[in-house]
């Protein structure tokens, strides 16, 4: 139960999220393009690993083909929530001076672009997922390839980890995104930095190679990282890969992560605020 | 041959311009350069990792990939770096811009090579050349000058299908006014997929990369002669010398399909 105050003074940021949300799902066509290009990448990836799981002479992987397999279609599915890079508008307007707009808001700076960031990772990817989740789970078996599907959730229970850390998931996604956007308040040249958090977030959450196939002595590391919260460890609960039992402590792992990021980010917010140069124009 | 002649010279004095004004942003040349250098050099760290786990694929190894992937990536970076303005056409025909492109009394081709020649993708130049370096010297290559030359020329020819395939993605704009993604899926899904040799693939797919988009025959063919391994695919010999001359074909072809592509053009009028 919200405090009825509580709930009124949450109205602006619910209203930017919603204004947001509805204006991303305006660009189906961009979506179904973008679609196309990610079922070519999901299906190259599954070839290789297929390649190299057919050539494996040890007994045993550290996750199964089909897991694998299931783990590139998630990916590929939630690519957009993935903190991977900061829209153009955002940019223009850091570029353009119309982040004074946004300064003279009277509402919580952070707060206001996190509800910014919450609506693009989730809208673009309501779009695609579910085409492409229909291609995977459904299209790919009637086209004779039913070996590299999407399979089903490992469990009832699995689904609804799943479920529950996905949410974590964009909790860290989202908190890494504002970061993103401070990074602009800080240098105009923040494209570099982007690229550098680009580059980790590929790399770190599973998207360029699952992080099970990483050689033993990096997946300890890699679980700690916030990046293995945003996609390895909804996908592996999904398939089964983390037993449902564990659930607990990846949620921990990614509320945690999202305090950290938020403290973080508030931080460097309100220090950049104070040697904030407005560009004119 | 004074018309090619002056062609060169044209474009060379395109290319002087945009690398001239690139360098006025010296420190944001050379920041997205390392950044791309960095993101092509995690794709690879992916490419050892599978190795470290799996050891192989279908007999390949991480030296053999390497020089795949080494050809595709420089091959790529060297096309991505001259083929801005076909990438950015979608903007071009919105903006009007083509009008004044049309007007001008020299190919649309050239001009359009001509907008820029983007610096920045020097970053996945390094990281290819680092990555057939790797290759040069943990594989055992039997270098011979015809090797050598193999290795430039499909290099060259490589640059023909990717710059092709762009330009059919440019072309698109003619019918629709935005260059539509979906060919992303050949060119960096194809530059992805050469990463490892055509072999490995199922035979529709190989089938599309060797006979309709023919990336395999300008690395895979030319790669396993320069290897000097038997071709898995059962291919004489000979196939990885002559190979490569299908993508000056293909770019042929593409080019016809843009001249269609300019007679149908309808200005946007803005």
């Amino acid at each position: 139960m919200i405090h009825p105050g509580a709930a009124s003074r949450l109205a602006p940021y619910r209203a930017l999220f919603g204004a947001r949300f509805r204006m991303l799902l305006q660009y189906r066509a961009a979506a179904l393009g973008g679609l196309a290009t990610q079922i070519a990448f999901g299906l190259i990836l599954i070839m290789i690993y297929d390649a190299f799981y057919r050539s494996s002479t040890a007994a045993v992987q550290p996750m199964a083909f089909r897991q694998v397999a299931s783990y590139v279609w998630l990916g590929q599915a939630l690519l957009m929530m993935l903190p991977w890079n900061v829209d153009s508008e955002m940019r223009a307007m850091m570029r353009s001076g119309g982040v004074a707009y946004e300064l003279s808001r009277p509402v919580d700076l952070y707060t206001w672009w996190y509800a910014r960031a919450a609506a693009q990772r989730t809208a673009p990817v309501v779009l695609r997922a579910v085409p492409m989740l229909v291609f995977a789970m459904v299209g790919l078996p009637l086209l004779g390839l039913g070996e590299w599907r999407l399979g089903p959730p490992a469990s009832l229970a699995a689904a609804i980890g799943f479920a529950a850390a996905l949410v974590g998931a964009l909790a860290v996604a989202c908190a890494f995104s504002v970061l993103l956007y401070i990074a602009w308040i800080w240098t105009l040249a923040a494209d570099g930095i982007v690229t550098v958090a680009s580059t980790a977030v590929s790399m770190l959450s599973g998207l360029l190679i699952p992080l099970p196939l990483f050689p033993d002595w990096a997946r300890t590391a890699l679980r700690w990282l916030p990046f293995a919260g945003i996609l390895d460890q909804p996908a592996r609960i999904y398939t089964g890969h983390i037993a449902s039992g564990e659930l607990a402590a990846v949620l921990a792992r990614q509320l945690g992560w999202t305090a950290v990021l938020i403290a973080l980010g508030r931080r460097l917010l309100a220090r950049g605020l104070r040697r904030v140069v407005v560009q004119g124009g | 041959m004074t018309g090619l002649g002056n062609a060169i010279a044209l474009y060379g004095r395109y290319a002087a311009a945009s690398v001239k004004s690139q360098l006025q942003y010296r420190a944001s040349a050379v920041m997205t350069a390392l950044g791309t250098l960095l993101i092509t050099a995690s794709e690879f760290v992916a490419v050892w990792a599978l190795f470290d786990r799996f050891g192989q694929i279908h007999g390949w190894r991480l030296p053999e990939i390497a020089l795949f992937y080494g050809l595709i990536s420089i091959t790529w970076a060297l096309c991505d770096a001259i083929a801005r303005g076909f990438d950015n056409f979608a903007q071009i025909v919105k903006s009007g811009e083509f009008d004044r492109i049309l007007l001008r009394p020299r190919s649309t081709v050239l001009q359009l090579l001509g907008q820029e020649l983007t610096l920045r993708r020097v970053g996945r130049l390094v990281q290819g050349a680092a990555v057939l370096g790797y290759a040069f010297a943990a594989g055992r290559i039997d270098w011979t000058p015809g090797r050598a030359v193999l290795l430039v020329g499909s290099i060259g020819c490589g640059i023909c299908v990717f710059l092709g395939i762009v330009m059919l993605q440019a072309a698109s704009a003619f019918w629709t006014v935005e260059s539509l993604e979906v060919w992303n899926s050949f060119t960096y899904g194809g530059v992805t997929m050469g990463q490892y040799p055509l072999a490995i693939y199922r035979p529709w797919f190989r089938a599309l990369f060797i006979y309709v988009f023919p990336i395999g025959c300008v690395t895979y063919f030319p790669g396993v002669a320069i290897l000097g391994r038997p071709d898995p695919l059962g291919a004489p010999p000979i196939v990885g010398w002559l190979a490569p001359l299908a993508g000056p074909v293909f770019l042929a072809g593409c080019l016809q399909i843009w001249r269609i592509g300019v007679r149908h053009y309808r200005s946007t009028g803005s």
